[in-house]
């Protein structure tokens, strides 16, 4: 019986929720157009490549903290990559680097979060049955698999993968004789890139179409919770800025392969000169960074609107400032597109310029500020549950500040030129956009999980990984505040000839051992993970006693999300605590009309309205069922 | 059965647009994006002098004039659809592919009239530029070609007509978006050579 309700909110493919779907394993679990089957996929592989891109760091950290050490050990895994003396070869070290940085900015932190919870999430707080389009979403994630599948190849090649860090800046990265990776590796990367980018593209899409139009009744875009406003600011970032990376790409590929010369100018090997003539190598910078910058942010913003989400419900307190929010997001959205140029400060720029990229960059220290404040405010007096997403989200908010305050100084042009590509960056953005998106994601997986695969996961292991990786963290990211300022530079494969690094030492041996064990506290979580997917406890439907839509459907919800209509929306999602109401939080989906002890004096106004036209619903049914008979 | 109301039906309905056409657009932002990022470079890169100077080929007009052409067809087409004259919506169908295809052949000449000039795609940047600009253009144009063959397909099989539009619409709207993209991009040239 599909209701005229019904198909109205329906995008064609999913009308027939009703019907018995019959779905074998390949239809259920490999080609799925489910959204929420296509978020797991895309969780699962977020943490396979998160896997391996921790280990890859394990690797260089070992080289950076024992450089004298004896990697013999490491030869069945990495064969010729082990030099005869037992070292680690400098150009792989190249390419562990590079490959660490891709992995974990696009395959762990937009892939697999954003892919993760905008797919979970959006129909299920909207009150939808699906994504706009079922099979686009599918496609999105098949893209980004072969995109996986490439980059995983190129980590096995003969001449190892691309090593010209992860923004792969030419000419390094377009000739071909200036390093192994910029061979085929490179080739590998472009060809994964590509993949990736239709596959962010095409999700990106979907989740704009999706939150626009397929709200539920009464789901006003001032009702969104501020997890779906994350979601949907981070996909048009996406939309926007990575057309921008494959232009970049493309013509990069052009340089490497047909002899063009976009980027490449005036080139001498070994004294012989490249054709090559014309081209701009700072180009390609300003390309990158215009996808670039906006990417730390869309990395960065589904874990605040996670974040956001997480705090609000387990401080039993409505969020703090939920306009200022919104505004600071979209303030934050818009200001990641003029900031660019503060990753280029020392190419050569006109000094005039950086000033005002300095002054935009600045800005950005204001709507973040607001986010934070909020954060603190919303804590502030709540009675507080400390579960294990909770802490993670407190987590992000302290990454936040530390990684922020420095922000302010390398966003200045000039403290820049002492500053640029030194440890000191590494530490910074490791923690305001690494540390904190990672620990916006796991607190999300802790709090969705029941919704996920309806158990619990185990709270104490959960107490232990947050503790054993948020000390972990600091311990590996503040002492290279210090390391930078002492003059480090990044990407460097050893200091050991230069004098002054002798004092160090001890330092970076300090980092490693401590990474050593972040890393090994993962794995905690991994088996918290899969063993709670089986074994866990069973979920109750709102174990968070949470306000928004997802909780309102079964335990484990089929394809379509709600057995019955969708749930109308009544109210906005952070009722908690409000003062006269029985219980200290009011769900989306009930009506004002049922709490009258607690609305305010203009909720009572809209109560009103309610009951006439309920009074006017009632005598249609009325006429409508007379005329059934 | 429409009768059975809720509450929920009298409370403000969200906007909401077709999503596959709002999807639609949503890729012709990143098209939009795609030219943005490379016209832009362009004039960056004209910026820093070592710019080799050449004519634009003059078949640049007579192409352009082609695809507005066809643009006219297809809108003549899509109005004749509204009005259920299926054959002025399929004579108009087939004159907008068969110019489509016209302008790819035009633009091909472009090149060949480049080659002519001695501007090739390996070599100064300025003439580089306007390959990649043909080119991706191009390819994008051959998407719309496809699309609109496939509606085109679809008028012999009765399947577009005033109660079904949708898919008429998109194919119309993707259609003028190219020609207005290489227009932007025929002016640009003219502006930034």
């Amino acid at each position: 019986m599909a209701t005229a309700t019904v198909a109205t909110h329906d995008t064609g493919a999913h009308d027939h929720h009703d019907h018995e779907h019959h779905d074998n394993f390949v239809t259920k679990y490999i080609f799925s157009t489910d959204h929420k089957m296509i978020a797991k996929q895309y969780l699962v592989s977020g943490m396979f490549w998160a896997l391996i891109g921790g280990f890859l760091s394990i690797l260089f950290r070992l080289q950076l903290g024992f450089p004298d050490m004896n990697l013999e050990f490491l030869r069945p895994l990495l064969g010729g990559w082990i030099t005869d003396t037992g070292q680690l070869d400098p150009t792989f070290y190249l390419a562990l680097v590079t490959m660490h940085g891709t992995i974990m900015v696009f395959f762990v932190l937009t892939a697999g979060l954003s892919g993760t919870f905008s797919n979970f999430l959006i129909p299920l707080q909207i009150g939808a049955r699906d994504m706009a389009s079922g099979f686009m979403n599918m496609l999105s994630f098949w893209f980004f698999f072969i995109s996986g599948v490439i980059m995983f190849i190129s980590l096995f090649i003969k001449t190892g993968p691309a090593g010209g860090g992860w923004v792969v800046y030419p000419p390094l990265s377009a000739l071909e004789q200036a390093i192994p990776g910029s061979g085929l590796g490179m080739t590998l990367w472009l060809i994964a890139m590509t993949f990736f980018i239709a596959s962010s593209l095409m999700g990106g899409i979907n989740y704009i179409t999706t939150v626009i139009n397929l709200r539920t009744k009464g789901m006003s875009f001032s009702r969104l919770p501020l997890t779906i406003w994350a979601f949907f600011l981070t996909a048009v970032i996406g939309l926007l800025s990575f057309p921008v990376l494959f232009a970049a790409a493309l013509l990069l590929v052009f340089d490497r392969s047909f002899g063009t010369s976009f980027y490449l100018s005036d080139i001498y090997i070994g004294g012989e000169a490249l054709p090559n003539t014309g081209g701009s190598p700072v180009l390609y910078q300003h390309l990158f960074w215009f996808l670039g910058h906006p990417e730390v942010y869309i990395v960065l913003l589904p874990a605040l609107g996670i974040t956001s989400e997480v705090i609000a419900t387990n401080s039993r307190k409505p969020i703090f400032g939920y306009k200022a929010m919104i505004i600071s997001m979209l303030g934050i959205t818009i200001l990641s597109f003029i900031v660019w140029a503060h990753h280029m400060f020392v190419s050569g720029m006109n000094p005039f310029l950086g000033s005002i990229f300095m002054f935009l960059t600045l800005i950005i220290a204001v709507p973040s500020a607001v986010k934070v404040f909020n954060y603190l405010t919303t804590l502030w007096r709540g009675n507080l549950i400390f579960t294990p997403a909770m802490l993670f989200s407190i987590g992000l908010v302290s990454f936040f500040i530390s990684g922020g305050l420095t922000g302010i100084f390398l966003g200045n042009s000039a403290i820049d030129i002492q500053l640029h590509d030194t440890y000191f960056v590494v530490a910074h953005f490791h923690l305001v956009m690494g540390s904190a998106s990672f620990f916006g994601m796991i607190a999300g997986i802790y709090h969705w999980f029941p919704k996920m695969f309806g158990r619990m996961m185990d709270a104490r292991l959960g107490y232990v990984h947050f503790w054993l990786t948020f000390v972990g963290v600091y311990m590996v990211f503040f002492p290279m505040h210090y390391i930078g300022i002492a003059g480090f530079p990044r990407r460097y494969y050893s200091w050991t000839n230069f004098e002054f690094s002798n004092m160090y030492t001890d330092l970076n041996m300090f980092v490693s051992v401590a990474a050593i064990i972040t890393f090994g506290a993962q794995f905690i979580f991994m088996f918290n993970f899969f063993y709670s997917m089986y074994r866990g406890r069973k979920a109750t439907p709102n174990p968070w006693r949470s306000n928004t839509l997802e909780w309102t459907t079964p335990i484990e919800p089929g394809h379509g999300n709600w057995p019955g209509e969708i749930p109308t929306v009544y109210r906005w999602p952070y009722d908690y605590s409000k003062p006269g109401a029985e219980e200290d939080f009011i769900p989306q989906t009930v009506p004002l009309s049922a709490t009258p002890e607690s609305n305010l004096p203009h909720e009572q106004e809209k109560v009103k309205e309610e009951l006439e036209i309920m009074k006017e619903e009632e005598s249609e049914v009325l006429v409508a069922n007379e005329s059934k008979h | 059965m429409e009768k059975e109301l809720k509450y929920g039906d009298l409370v403000e309905q969200p906007i909401s647009m077709h999503p596959k056409k709002f999807a639609l657009w949503l890729f012709m932002v990143t098209v939009v994006m795609i030219f943005a990022a490379l016209t832009s470079a362009y004039i960056v890169r004209q910026a820093e002098g070592n710019w080799l100077d050449y004519e634009l080929p003059s078949i640049f007009w007579i192409t352009s004039g082609i695809v507005v052409l066809s643009s006219v067809f297809l809108h003549w087409s899509y109005r004749s659809a509204k009005k259920d004259d299926l054959v002025q919506l399929r004579i108009g169908m087939v004159g907008a592919v068969v110019l489509g295809l016209a302008f790819l052949v035009g633009q091909w000449y472009s090149w060949v009239a480049l080659v002519d000039r001695e501007v090739f795609f390996v070599g100064n940047p300025a003439g580089s530029f306007l390959y990649v600009f043909t080119g991706l253009h191009a390819l994008h144009l051959v998407s719309g070609v496809i699309f609109l063959i496939i509606v085109l397909i679809s008028t012999f099989r009765y399947k577009v007509h005033s109660q079904s539009l949708n898919t008429m619409e998109m194919a119309t709207t993707y259609w003028h978006f190219l020609g207005g993209l290489w227009i932007y991009l025929f002016m640009f040239l003219l502006l930034n050579h």
